[in-house]
């Protein structure tokens, strides 16, 4: 049972095959039994089992959607009434919210049942996952090597099967790295699709909610329970609700994809670059057109991210201050010294880091050559994805420039673990649509990830071209050893 | 241009975050090779662009000025470190 799709579940728990709180006990035990991955900070089963009996009620009553049953694991990043919330920070250590983020409740009203919350990088700052207070998670594909970050416990589970589905967020590429590095599908939608509501806040102009499971199929089933205007987000968009499953079906006859020639540059593994090239001949077989593009300003996106990032980042983690929740240090002189000395204890080294950026740039004096010099360059990018589309219907390439690195292999220097982002972090900045799905196996049996982005709004068509892909192939397919 | 201990010190202060000496020199060095990376936007013609703050354009919405209750103050409550009769505790400000 735990090798079937979202999709499949759906039709088992309406053909009765099999119940909810069969399903929960299923997943729960996987959960127990992969327990060394640590892909999960908290599992509470009698939360889980009480979902799933309702479950099986509103199943019994007929009432059900198509995703009712279904388990899903949560990234902790995420408010959850039920189970703690810590955004891996022992600033938030132990925190019970008292609601729920709204992708939850959404999620919760479809009838989806909860398995637990996700590991994730401190408050989703990093691209390995050895930024959590409470560990590294395990790729499960090579215990040796990080499963990407900041999503690393939902992509790790996912690629384990030991949940169906897991939702996630992508600030810079934290969907679609770890979706790559981990061999499973992950995309992240226009900004504004997913309320933020709830999301603890890392940079809100970036911050956007996403989905990572096996198939895109499985991601537009999802979707559809998970996206739509959310009037506690200020920044949601206003639009009618779609049906993200409706192009799944759509040929890929004669459309355009866009390869950035400066996604297939100097840095690209040869690994990494066969296994994109082989998917791209696969899409020509299929009848899809490749045609050359330039995203001329492209690699300019990290710089511009590790300014406006760390300065939103800085602003939204001021509010963690040891007074009205969160971590305070246990001996203080004043007000001032208990918030200094709290912060010091509660963040870890790479959201201090990230602050003091923030800080310094947002300070008097450097605003303008800093930050606002940074919004004036993510314009440019931003209009080079417009110019782009003009030529192209979907863009592709590399996920990432390599496979998944060992632990380690970059955690002493940060700049170097910023440059895995390359080619993820210029959709972020744009908004655009992003997705990664697996396309093969590079150095040491590792997987790798084909990037598909599409234009704003156009996640169906994006879902529809990644759909297309798996039906013709089955790199989505295989189970990590040891997990079948 | 180059950081250095003393405003990796200003900035820890500026932040609210307390900083050993040694943590300051660490910092330092980490800051420095950032802001290297930075430095590549100073060459960028950026003369007439719009600094761009959002994805989509346009500003917030916002919504009518009316106070809401939250249903659960004991929830609220629950998660904060020092607390007593329903108001939070921090050390004396006013003598």
């Amino acid at each position: 049972m735990f090798e079937k799709s979202v999709a499949d579940l759906g039709r088992a728990l309406a053909a009765k095959q099999v119940s909810a709180v069969e399903l929960a006990k299923l997943y729960l035990e996987r959960i127990e039994r992969h327990k060394q991955l640590n892909a999960f900070l908290d599992v509470r089963p009698d939360v889980t089992l009480a979902q799933a009996r309702d479950a099986d009620a509103r199943i019994a009553r007929g009432d059900a959607t198509a995703l009712t049953g279904v388990p899903i694991a949560h990234k902790d990043i995420f408010v959850t009434r039920d189970f703690a919330s810590t955004a891996s920070s022992r600033m938030l250590k132990g925190y019970m919210s008292p609601f729920d983020a709204t992708v939850v409740e959404k999620l919760g009203l479809a009838g989806m049942v909860t398995l637990g919350k996700l590991n994730c990088d401190e408050f989703a700052m990093g691209s390995s996952n050895e930024n959590s207070y409470y560990g590294n998670v395990l790729n499960p594909w090579d215990k040796t090597a990080v499963p990407g970050g900041s999503s690393g416990g939902s992509a790790a589970a996912v690629a384990a099967r030991i949940a169906p589905a897991a939702t996630a967020t992508d600030t810079g590429g934290s969907i679609r790295e770890p979706a790559a590095f981990s061999g499973i599908t992950g995309i992240k939608p226009t900004y504004g699709r997913a309320s933020r509501w709830g999301m603890i806040a890392f940079a809100s102009s970036l911050d956007q909610a996403g989905i990572m499971t096996r198939s895109a199929e499985d991601a537009a089933l999802i979707f559809n329970g998970m996206l739509g205007f959310d009037p506690k987000d200020s920044t949601s968009v206003d639009r009618a609700g779609e049906d993200y499953t409706r192009s799944l079906n759509s040929s890929v006859k004669g459309l355009r994809i866009g390869l950035p020639k400066e996604f297939f540059g100097e840095g690209l593994q040869p690994d990494v670059e066969q296994a994109v090239r082989e998917a791209l001949a696969d899409y020509v077989r299929q009848g899809a057109v490749l045609v050359d593009i330039s995203l001329p300003n492209a690699a300019l996106g990290i710089p511009v991210y590790y300014v406006i990032a760390p300065a939103e980042c800085s602003s939204n983690l001021s509010r963690f201050d040891g007074v009205r929740y969160g971590h305070r240090a246990a001996h203080y002189g004043d007000l001032d010294d208990m918030i200094k000395k709290s912060r010091a204890e509660g963040f870890g080294a790479e959201p201090r880091r990230r602050i003091l950026i923030g800080a310094y740039v947002l300070s008097h004096g450097y605003y303008d050559a800093y930050y606002i010099q940074a919004q004036k360059v993510r314009r440019i990018i931003a209009d080079e994805f417009q110019q782009a589309f003009r030529q192209c219907d979907i863009i592709a390439g590399p996920v990432t420039t390599s496979v998944a690195f060992d632990f380690g292999e970059k955690a002493a220097d940060p700049v170097a673990m910023y440059l895995s982002d390359l080619y993820t972090i210029p959709g972020s900045l744009a908004g655009i649509p992003g997705m990664s799905i697996p396309c093969g196996f590079g150095a040491k049996n590792r997987p790798v990830g084909l990037q598909l982005m599409s234009n704003y709004f156009e996640e169906a068509k994006l879902l529809g071209v990644a759909h297309q892909y798996q039906q013709a192939t089955d790199w989505h397919k295989p189970i990590p050893g040891g997990f079948q | 241009m180059s950081l250095t201990s003393s405003d990796v010190k200003r900035i820890a202060h500026l932040a609210r975050i307390e900083i050993t000496a040694a943590e300051t020199e660490q910092t330092l060095g980490q800051l420095n090779g950032i802001f290297k990376l930075i430095e590549q936007l100073q060459s960028v013609d950026t003369t007439g662009i719009e600094p761009m703050s959002h994805p989509l354009g346009g500003g917030q919405r916002l919504r009518e000025d009316i106070a809401i209750d939250h249903p659960d103050r004991d929830a609220i409550m629950k998660n904060a470190p020092a607390s007593q009769d329903g108001l939070f505790l921090v050390p004396r400000v006013i003598e």
